[in-house]
């Protein structure tokens, strides 16, 4: 009886399964997580899957760069403009080492991003077969979750887990490596389902109202309150919440180079830039304010400067998704551990309307002074040589604050991000945490694919240029409608600007040497222009934003002109120069 | 602050590759593991790290933070050398003859806590069970007799205060787990906490 009774049940509940590759479960796991974009490089290990990919070509669009480390910071670009998770595929070894860099990257500045990568045959693994390498291994330290794959049965769970692990929390890169035997295994698949709970697992901690009281009890006491905010507001979507609460509460609001664009450049409370090349004003009063309230930032050392110099007299209020992120640099008085999209509204209920007007007034003192040593004449430049400053305030008015800023990493960087207006979140992108010349060419072209609809332009040096050049060729391939706006000092610029200040001008290495660049983007059938002339430059800057398709415009700027105000590397925030 | 002695705790799912996880947390920031021992758990499916490391509190805290941040991590809790019992074991290899001639066995045996666990014409083999102390001291006295082999396991240790592991599983298990899961330092302490 009882087996006539259990018979029909299964029948009841049939789980409809067809045959399918592993290689075509990754695919449909893509698919099932929307994923609309990917980019990689095709080699031996990852043939199967690619084969795969042949019949999906018209739903997924792969985007073929010229080397991995490009595929992952394409996928980095995509993420930071769509707030989705980006997606890379590579072979193994030299395709997957080729992604350490852009994992590092990413695990650094929390950016949500899966890179799939082949590996040999599983009875191969440890023999030093051809383009075998411990890839898991390797990668550990740089991801917040890898797992290597070798039964395809296992694949749309892991995968599942994968986007769920990448996405949810404090977002991170995930690395799944799946060897070829896996990719070629014929398995019955039951079909996806998506992944929300993992046991071992609290992607955000348990929201505690004592805290949130306790720290708005600190906040309605302050006198001079000050908030520093990183990319925690815009990971956690709270862009709108973090400005009810700014407003409400009266408090002025300085950012880290992550947190840029969550807040628009020109809103009253916003007091500028933390950190060594950051503003006058936000450094100083870090150690003046009160009550400190730190939102979804992790206290950089490039921010904090000397630790045990900073805001010493402050009360500190921390909001993190991350616990280990609470007292990790900066004693925290109230932690509030949570997603920022659900503690900022409660804290706000709890705040007291307020405005300090003598307080802003301090920051606008300071900025004054900060506008007449530092950005005034760092925009009006006496002479005929073209200042990075000025190139960038004249962008804004083209732009009037609404376009992608992509930059890479030194002197273009820290003046693009002083300078820059924003109207819009998800507008900054930039290489913050680890600092990877190369970043912003690759990082434009995700962008682009991120948000289509968006002008998107990369600011980059001479010298990150060249790191990943190569990449034009994925720009005239996939005709990606990305402005280039290089940034030539004809110098290592910001190893320069320290040899200069701190090694009596021992100029070691710095010298770099550049093609013509505009020569070369025309072999890339991307059309250029170049210039060091002010008059030229304002048409210069509308011709490359008027064009129809990729453009590149190379600007010559001062050989030996530094980035200021300065918090020099062991000096606390207080002790910022102007020049 | 200074550096002494943690015993620190790791509830972890069973999975390849989570030991190098693990282990490089503590050799990132070039700190040494002085015992690390992997076993199960009183709850089936749950594997045990028990790791010891000399540091300050405030850098364990932080240690423990960033173990308890990886996926496959349930818990992580530390603990000073009296909110734990532990044990080590060490095994000594002798002469057989050399120890019958010159020691006797059943003072050896009673004095030291040890045990024989092999008795072979060649070769004895003794094991005792105890503190790095306890387990030293027979290695001072069997040395002159011409210790052959020595080897000692890593530390194993109970939390005193512990209620075990059962009833946090299934806290884990749920979607949205309890309050008391946070164990959050913070609380309860408000008036060392709400100072600087």
């Amino acid at each position: 009886m009882q087996s006539t009774l259990q018979q029909p049940q299964k029948v009841a509940s049939p789980t409809k399964t067809e045959t399918i590759s592993g290689s075509e479960a990754v695919l449909k796991a893509l698919l099932a997580e929307k994923v609309d974009t990917l980019f990689g490089y095709p080699g031996g290990a990852i043939m199967p899957i690619y084969d795969a990919l042949y019949d999906y070509r018209e739903k997924l669009q792969h985007i073929l760069v010229r080397h991995e480390q490009g595929a992952i910071h394409a996928a980095q670009g995509y993420a930071r403009s769509s707030g989705r998770v980006g997606v890379v595929f590579t072979t193994s070894g030299p395709g997957a080492t080729n992604l350490v860099t852009g994992l590092a990257d990413a695990m650094i500045d929390s950016t949500p991003v899966v890179c799939i990568t082949g590996q040999v045959f599983a009875h191969l693994l440890g023999t030093d077969a051809f383009q075998e390498t411990d890839v898991i291994n390797i990668t550990t330290p740089v991801t917040k979750w890898n797992y290597q794959v070798t039964d395809a049965t296992e694949l749309p769970h892991v995968l599942a887990k994968a986007f769920y692990i990448a996405r949810s929390g404090r977002p991170g890169p995930v690395l799944i490596d799946i060897s070829k035997n896996a990719q070629l295994q014929k398995f019955e698949y039951e079909g996806y389902t998506p992944c929300d709970h993992i046991r071992s697992y609290r992607p955000k901690p348990i929201v505690r109202k004592e805290y949130l009281e306790e720290a708005a009890k600190l906040i309605n006491a302050a006198e001079k309150p000050f908030v520093v905010f990183g990319q925690g507001v815009v990971l956690g979507n709270a862009e709108k919440e973090f400005l009810r609460f700014i407003e409400k509460a009266g408090i002025p609001a300085a950012w880290t180079i992550m947190g840029l664009s969550a807040l628009p450049t020109d809103h009253p409370l916003n007091v500028g830039m933390l950190g060594m090349h950051g503003n006058y004003g936000p450094n100083v009063l870090t150690n003046e304010c009160d009550v400190l309230i730190a939102v979804g930032m992790r206290f950089d050392d490039r921010v904090t400067g000397r630790l045990d110099k900073y805001a010493k007299q402050a009360k500190v209020i921390h909001l993190d998704i991350d616990p280990a992120e609470i007292d990790k640099n900066v004693k925290t008085t109230v932690p509030v551990w949570g997603d920022c999209k659900e503690t900022l509204p409660l804290l706000t209920k709890l705040v007291d309307q307020k405005v300090y007007p003598q307080w802003l007034d301090t920051f606008n003192k300071y900025k004054k002074d900060e506008e007449a040593i530092c950005i005034h004449p760092e925009k009006n430049p006496e002479g005929d040589v073209l200042s990075m400053a000025e190139v960038i305030a004249a962008l804004n008015e083209l732009t009037k604050g609404d376009a992608v800023i992509v930059t890479d990493v030194g002197q273009h960087q820290m003046v693009a991000c002083r300078y820059a207006h924003f109207n819009k979140t998800r507008s900054n992108i930039t290489s913050g945490g680890l600092g990877t010349m190369g970043f912003a060419l690759p990082a434009a072209i995700g962008a682009k694919f991120g948000a289509p609809e968006r002008q998107v332009i990369a600011v980059i040096g001479d010298g990150g240029f060249q790191m990943t050049i190569q990449e034009l060729g994925t720009v005239m391939q996939n005709k990606v409608d990305i402005k280039i706006l290089i940034l030539n000092n004809h110098f290592l610029g910001m190893v320069r600007q320290w040899q200069q200040l701190f090694n009596e001008k021992r100029y070691s290495f710095v010298d770099i040497e550049s093609p013509d660049f505009v020569q070369v983007a025309k072999g890339y059938h991307i059309d250029g222009f170049a210039t060091d002339k002010r008059e030229a430059l304002k048409a210069a800057l509308k011709t490359m934003l008027d064009h129809n398709g990729a453009y590149l415009l190379e600007v010559s700027v001062g050989k030996e002109d530094n980035v200021f105000p300065m918090v020099p590397q062991g000096c606390s925030v207080s002790e910022i120069r102007l020049k | 602050m200074s550096k002494q002695e943690f015993t620190i705790t790791v509830y972890t799912e069973n999975q390849v590759g989570l030991l190098n996880r693990i282990a490089i947390i503590f050799s990132r920031r070039k700190i040494n593991i002085e015992s690390m021992n992997t076993s199960p758990s009183e709850v089936e499916g749950i594997h045990r790290f028990t790791i010891v490391v000399n540091e300050t509190e405030e850098v364990i805290k932080k240690l423990a933070r960033q173990i308890e941040k990886q996926v496959e991590v349930l818990k992580a809790y530390y603990n000073t050398g009296d909110e734990i019992v532990w044990q080590e074991l060490a095994l000594y290899k002798v002469s057989t003859d050399e120890i019958a001639e010159k020691v006797k066995v059943e003072r050896l045996l009673r004095e030291y806590g040890a045990r024989a666990v092999a008795i072979r014409k060649d070769y004895t083999i003794f094991e005792t069970t105890g503190h790095r102390e306890e387990t030293d001291r027979l290695v001072k006295f069997l040395e002159p007799l011409g210790l052959i082999e020595f080897v000692r396991s890593a530390r194993v240790a109970i939390i005193k205060a512990s209620e075990g592991f059962h009833e946090k599983l299934r806290q884990f298990e749920r979607q949205e787990p309890g309050e008391e899961l946070v164990e959050n330092e913070f609380l309860g302490q408000n008036e060392e906490i709400f100072t600087m």
